[in-house]
């Protein structure tokens, strides 16, 4: 059967296999090697070696830009996840309108990005406004601003994937825990915990990865402002590239280093949590 | 004689929870009703009228009964407190969305001195602000390309990566297994690492001259405004849609009976035949998933579509349109914003709830495989 289907390369996998080459593959190869040129368009690239690393390492805005995005995943990570498993653990007793609830929940994760950006602009700037400040006055406003955005976005999806690991755990185990006369805590802890981790897993990953690449609500939110303070990784990449004339090497370098910290901590994490889910 | 037995049982099993919840008078009332339609639906069973339809109908009944134990379960104090204070999250999570709804009906200097007024005589300016704000930014064609560049790149991806897919797991040979492994390492890759040379790839080759090679005979569809950069932007969907899209029909294809297929190539079809008219179908539910993922991912995205289609008012889809309005630094008309982010979040709200069934499945989905 093999060979009589083998012979339909050409409709079967071909245009998928064409346009995966051409908007990934192809960019990718010459992504990688244009980080190692200086160029102003693709056409003129001179190979320059690791020039421009060194240049993306000693721009401060790459650097405020990387701690920027590390302190926001690290805090939007933690508290989506908390909010999203207390969620979770509220709706599913015998709670009256779960499905309304979590319709109401889930619903901003549908919104796009932009669209996000400007409505948590507005509202931001309206509590504010009493004290006489908006979004852009100080960098720290525009940090808990992009932090409750992702929340509001973010927090519905993962609930339901809680919901869904903490609605295949036994009952018999927590029944089993409590005739040992476990407290509220030892039951989360000892039983819920280890059985929700393929759940956990995903819930890191998504908001993790999410966070990291974070691009369109830092966009439309701040766009970096003050100065560049509230600019992360997406975004000082794009502007290196389209702001900056003669750094688009620079750009593509940071790019490269960029990938290379999304696959760590992405393969990292995946690592970590797998070992710890258990087999039920 | 089993069916009875089970009847009768199922009855006594509601009395008994009749009797638990009798302080709810509405509960028992409802009850008493589904007793009386039970012993109706049994008479005409023991009378052996219309034998089947009855037995569908005593199903019906059972499935009520049960239906109804499980809502007519009353919420204890802790459920009430847990309720009372999920019902202030829910307002909690609708508040911004009604604030926006609220603003884009009031004038530019309102929105942005008393953002949680409501509008009233002074600062109400009706929907000067929707039609103020359609015209700025062009909604209605940028409405339109968002639709077309959607629909048509969803459409192609779905049935190219299934297709593909299938090819990938069905022939297993050293080059599939490569494809397989790029799809799979290309979800990780974040867009800005391939941002620049891809900008550089969509604007330089034609897509339309890569067709023809295949098939002369090709023309361009007359509808579109601006085929080139539509086509452009639909292979650029498909090649990075792909990677998440081959990954989860492969998990699926694995799951399908090759046994199915063989006996179809046996009865005389051929590949072709028997992908369309055996596999597809099967692959339905993830074609919804697969649909559903991408659908919202492409309506929602900015950077791809500002890459390669011009700036100006035809070209422009909706995200792009409504970043058009920030215009240059500090010249922001939030009015105006308010209203077109309305306008903007209208479709997804409806999208949501004709098929929010599969949405949430399938975003679930989506999620556990990918």
């Amino acid at each position: 059967m093999d060979k009589v289907i083998k012979k339909h390369f050409a409709l079967f996998a071909l245009p998928t296999l064409l346009a995966f080459t051409l908007a990934f593959l192809i960019p990718f190869g010459m992504g990688v090697y244009l980080s190692f040129c200086k160029f102003k368009t693709v056409n003129n690239a001179k190979f320059i070696g690791i020039n421009n690393y060194a240049r993306a390492f000693s721009d401060s805005n790459f650097i405020n830009a990387l701690k920027f995005t590390a302190l926001f995943t690290i805090v939007s990570v933690v508290t989506i996840n908390i909010i999203a498993f207390i969620f979770a653990m509220l709706l599913t007793k015998s709670i009256k309108g779960t499905n309304g609830f979590r319709t109401v929940f889930f619903m901003p994760n549908l919104i796009g990005g932009i669209v996000l950006g400007y409505i948590w602009n507005m509202i931001i700037n309206g509590i504010l406004l009493p004290f006489n400040a908006t979004i852009t006055t100080d960098a720290t406003y525009g940090f808990w601003g992009l932090v409750v955005l992702m929340n509001w976005q973010m927090i519905g999806y993962m609930m339901i994937i809680y919901i869904s690991g903490i609605q295949n755990i036994s009952p018999d185990l927590l029944e089993a825990a409590e005739i040992d006369g476990a407290t509220i805590w030892q039951k989360l802890i000892h039983v819920t915990f280890p059985q929700i981790m393929p759940s956990i897993t995903i819930c890191l990953f998504l908001t993790l990865t999410n966070s990291f690449r974070l691009f369109d609500q830092n966009y439309a939110l701040t766009a970096g402002a003050p100065g560049k303070e509230t600019q992360m990784l997406a975004l000082d990449i794009y502007n290196t590239f389209y702001g900056r004339v003669g750094w688009q090497g620079v750009g593509q370098a940071k790019a490269v280093v960029f990938s290379i910290i999304v696959a760590a901590i992405a393969l990292t994490q995946l690592y970590l949590t797998r070992s710890k889910e258990v087999e039920s | 004689m089993a069916d009875n037995i089970k009847e009768t049982n199922d009855i006594e099993l509601k009395k008994a929870a009749v009797s638990e919840n009798d302080d709810d008078a509405t509960e028992f009332e409802v009850d008493e009703e589904t007793l009386r339609d039970n012993s109706s639906v049994w008479k005409a069973f023991t009378e052996g009228v219309e034998k089947e339809k009855h037995q569908k109908e005593i199903k019906a009944e059972m499935d009520k009964i049960k239906m109804s134990k499980k809502k007519g379960q009353p919420m204890k104090g802790v459920d009430w407190i847990k309720f009372a204070v999920l019902m202030v999250l829910a307002i909690l999570f609708i508040v911004p969305i009604l604030l926006v709804l609220m603003n884009s009906f009031k004038g530019k200097l309102y929105v942005s001195n008393n953002p949680f007024e409501l509008p009233n005589s002074e600062s109400f300016v009706g929907i000067d602000n929707y039609i103020g704000g359609m015209q700025d930014i062009g909604f209605v064609s940028a409405f339109i390309n968002t639709l077309i560049i959607t629909v048509f790149s969803v459409g192609i991806l779905v049935l190219a990566t299934a297709m593909c897919a299938w090819y990938i797991v069905r022939v297993k040979k050293w080059y599939t297994k490569l494809m397989y492994l790029l799809f799979a390492c290309s979800m990780i890759v974040p867009f800005q690492m391939v941002m620049y040379p891809m900008s550089y790839v969509a604007n330089t080759i034609k897509i339309s001259s890569i067709i023809k090679m295949f098939d002369s005979n090709f023309v361009m569809p007359e509808f579109l405004a601006q085929p080139e950069n539509i086509l452009n932007i639909i292979v650029m969907y498909l090649g990075f849609g792909a990677g998440l899209s081959v990954f989860m029909f492969a998990g699926f294809v694995k799951s399908v009976p090759v046994e199915i297929e063989e006996a179809a190539m046996i009865d005389g079809c051929g590949p072709i035949k028997t992908f369309f008219m055996i596999d597809l179908p099967i692959m339905k539910p993830s074609a919804i998933t697969v649909a559903i993922l991408n659908a919202m991912w492409i309506w929602n995205d900015y950077l791809l579509p500002t890459l390669i289609l011009p700036n100006d008012e035809k070209s422009r889809t909706l995200p792009m349109a409504i970043q058009y309005l920030r215009g240059g630094y500090g010249s922001i008309d939030m009015a105006k914003m308010m209203a077109m982010l309305v306008l903007a979040i209208i479709p997804i709200i409806i999208f949501y709830f004709a098929a929010q069934k599969y949405i949430i499945k399938g975003v679930v989905a989506g999620a556990v495989k990918g």
